[in-house]
């Protein structure tokens, strides 16, 4: 039963994953890089490790995206590369 | 590029020699955790074996965890944290009544700071959105009670000193998004936060400390038991819980801190 769900996240994870390093925009990396995060923690509620997901989400999805958001508010939006 | 695939493609082939998941037959499934899951509960009355590893097995571990997220806060202190600058050139306020923005440029006069009428409105204009600020005050308090129930509840549900941290940082920053800055650095002022991350760490490792006075092994909570009135399993417990709430002001404190400084560039006058 698992085995689809843990298919299913995972590719939702790669695909996450590479789309915060194509996309050009830095503010929309860090949303892509939430959702990232997000995904990394239904990957760990599904394996059981709760905790590890409760941190994922309160950690990665939430925090880390404000600051994200903050450096970019504060820097340029568009990268150089 | 070169380095990056063959690094990658050698620990990828070098995967192959891990046990398998779950594998019940691997060195760390074979006498480490079988003796947490077997003794958790009976050594620290602490249900969720997660807690039980995290704050009293590797307790010593979980010390520097929290004393790394204090250098992290730190670092960002002394790396952007810059002195206000004298004045600006115009100051906008908005007249609450009317909805009126006024700009006042150079020596005009200024309202007082504590004006109920004027209020100080960030230099990019902010429109004046009622909903999401009574919103998000309606909101607040609940998450920070959840927070709360987070950290006194982590020895029974996931959770603990980290998440509820994170949970009390992230009301605030959420009131700084909603109103503005300067009004979240009044009710959590910079000192105070520098204050609670070092009272934080302080209060783990002083917990450490108190058991090596009472003579016993750094961070081994037994030894408090005379000083908390109870037996040496429920002192290890408590030892958790105080441990866990010291981690908790850390995290949160560095956080809020953290964001003050990343927010507003390190002038602390105008954010997000």
């Amino acid at each position: 039963m698992t085995i689809p769900i843990d298919l299913a996240i995972l590719t939702l994870v790669v695909i996450s994953g590479i789309g915060a390093l194509a996309v050009k925009d830095l503010l929309g990396a860090a949303i892509v890089f939430s959702a990232y995060s997000f995904l990394m923690c239904l990957a760990w509620a599904v394996m059981g490790a709760v905790d590890v997901a409760f941190t994922e989400a309160a950690v990665g999805a939430g925090v880390s995206t404000v600051f994200c958001v903050a450096a970019v508010f504060h820097t340029t939006r568009r990268t150089k590369d | 590029m070169i380095a990056v695939v063959l690094t990658g493609g050698l620990l990828i082939f070098h995967t192959g020699d891990f046990p398998d998941f779950g594998d019940a037959n691997s060195p760390a499934n074979t006498y480490l955790s079988p003796y947490y899951l077997e003794h958790g509960q009976a050594d620290t009355h602490a249900p969720n074996v997660v807690t039980s590893v995290l704050a009293d097995y590797r307790g010593y571990d979980t010390m520097f965890e929290t004393t790394v997220v204090f250098a992290a806060g730190l670092a960002c202190f002394f790396l952007l944290r810059r002195k206000k600058s004298p004045e600006e050139t115009t100051r906008m306020y908005r007249h609450l009544p009317t909805g009126v923005t006024l700009h006042i440029k150079e020596g005009g006069k200024l309202p007082a700071e504590d004006s109920r009428v004027f209020r100080r409105l960030d230099s990019h204009f902010v429109p004046h959105q009622i909903i999401i600020k009574n919103t998000c005050r309606l909101v607040i308090p609940f998450i920070q009670i959840f927070a709360l129930y987070v950290v006194a509840h982590g020895h029974y549900s996931p959770g603990g000193g980290f998440q509820g941290g994170v949970l009390l940082a992230a009301s605030i920053i959420l009131y700084a998004i909603s109103h503005d800055l300067r009004r979240a650095i009044r009710r959590f002022p910079e000192k105070v936060a520098a204050l609670f991350g070092s009272l934080g760490v302080l209060i783990y490792a002083g917990t450490g400390a108190l058991c090596l006075l009472f003579g016993a092994n750094f961070l081994n909570y037994e030894a408090l038991a005379p000083l908390l009135g109870v037996d040496a399993v429920m002192a290890r417990s408590h030892g958790i819980l105080i441990v866990e709430i010291g981690v908790a002001f850390a995290v949160m404190a560095v956080i809020i801190w953290i964001y003050y400084n990343l927010s507003s560039a390190g002038k602390h006058d105008e954010g997000l």
